[in-house]
């Protein structure tokens, strides 16, 4: 069971590296939003603090909603997806291992420039913490429940769109404990019950989502 | 050992086939015939669990292919209409990643033998996508050469864009797995030097 984990897990932080160039277009995307928002706005100090956690947590759903549909489309066109579900070890042991290598290859550069762009925003330097510890909890959510609406469109036509609009309202709890969470601890309030809420979330999703995905593959490839 | 009765398929709102029926035996290889869009690929799905049957059930060893899931794919090896290669990953890294995720644990060396010996030695660290048709669907049939543990082959069009040789080769291989007391169902419009001929299954016979 572990060895399809890891050879899984594997083979698609190997794909992401030689397709690297789809990385960055992911962390393009996340920048330049966020750096639209000063143009729309106003560059004026106080209402970029203010707006500074919303901005980039829907910057970074967006990122994370923007990749989602190439989760399982390569694999379905070239037929590796049969030859998966054909495997002996259950579906959802390999559908995680293809979450997580997404999520490393998707979520962690996002996460790892959202500080850069917080203090692009001049949010203050204590929400920082708190911006990076809600979202190393809920952009995983994100890509778990995007995951199921991946599979679920698979091979339709326009499944982009449609991805889009199945799982957009399921973001939405996520992103308001998500920037709650920063609001709350820039506020002085403290981020430890938005926090929570979120690690409850991610263990829900990672407990059930790998299996609903499943589930969807096995209806989509028949 | 493998059995399938009163199977019928439905693609969409047409029924393609129904009370279609055969059985095979260790040792026996089945071609399944008849014109395009009969249902040949659908069958082989139904075969496989890809896809449900709307009627009838498929026996593996006498059980339910869909109650003894897992055991069923252990010993399966099913090779599609596309062959399953990434253009982004080398022949060796595609084979070994067909492998492990099929839950086999074959050693690097053996997957190197079975591509040198399907006729790939040159091109063992170059990407797919610069592979030729022929190139990419001998990458997927040097599975064959991992795979003599699992009994039943199901090959969908194994002989398509292959060279004479390549389909000496390959008819020699089925030929040996069936000797060996392993079972061949596969899909071809094509006649191939087998050992023995296989038995034919025309799917148009219980088209609807």
């Amino acid at each position: 069971m572990l060895s399809t984990f890891l050879a899984v897990l594997r083979r698609d932080l190997l794909l992401a590296w030689r397709g690297r160039a789809d990385v960055l277009v992911t962390l393009a995307f996340f920048v330049i939003v966020v750096c639209l928002f000063p143009f729309g706005v106003g560059a004026e100090p106080n209402q970029l603090r203010a707006i500074a956690p919303g901005v980039l947590w829907v910057a970074a759903l967006l990122a994370c909603l923007l990749s989602l549909h190439r989760l399982f489309a390569q694999d379905y066109a070239d037929g590796t997806l049969e030859q998966l579900l054909l495997s002996r070890e259950p579906a959802a042991v390999w559908v995680m291992a293809k979450v997580l290598a997404f999520w490393l290859s998707t979520g962690l550069p996002v996460i790892a420039v959202a500080p850069a762009m917080a203090l692009l925003l001049d949010l203050e330097q204590g929400g920082l913490s708190v911006l990076v510890l809600s979202l190393t909890l809920g952009t995983p959510i994100l890509t778990l429940l995007g995951a199921v609406g991946a599979a679920l469109t698979l091979g339709l036509r326009g499944g982009g769109m449609l991805l889009a609009l199945l799982v957009l309202p399921l973001f939405v709890p996520v992103l308001i404990f998500g920037a709650g969470a920063v609001e709350a601890e820039v506020s002085g309030s403290g981020a430890l019950a938005h926090l929570l809420l979120l690690g409850g979330g991610l263990a829900g999703a990672v407990a059930l989502a790998p299996w609903a995905c499943a589930a969807a593959l096995r209806i989509s490839t028949e | 050992m493998l059995e399938a009765q009163d199977l019928a398929c439905l693609k969409g709102d047409r029924l393609l086939f129904r009370d279609l029926a055969f059985r095979l035996q260790a040792g026996e290889m089945l071609r399944i015939a008849g014109p395009n869009g009969v249902g040949k690929t659908s069958l082989l799905r139904l075969v496989t669990g890809l896809a449900l049957p709307e009627a009838g059930e498929v026996r593996w060893r006498g059980h339910c292919i869909r109650r003894e899931r897992e055991a069923f794919h252990g010993e399966l090896l099913y090779l599609g209409h596309a062959p399953a290669l990434n253009d982004l990953l080398s022949p060796l890294e595609n084979l070994r990643f067909a492998c492990a995720a099929g839950g086999d644990h074959v050693a690097e060396d053996d997957c190197v033998q079975a591509l040198v010996r399907i006729g790939l030695e040159n091109q063992l660290d170059l990407p797919a996508r610069v592979l030729s048709q022929g190139q990419r669907r001998r990458v997927g049939l040097a599975r064959l050469f991992l795979s003599a543990r699992r009994p039943l082959w199901v090959l969908d069009e194994p002989f398509t864009a292959l060279d004479v040789h390549a389909v000496a080769d390959l008819a020699a291989t089925l030929s040996a797995h069936c000797a060996d007391g392993g079972c061949v169902m596969m899909t071809t419009h094509q006649d191939a030097p087998f050992a023995r001929p296989p038995a034919v299954l025309d799917v148009g016979a219980f088209a609807c």
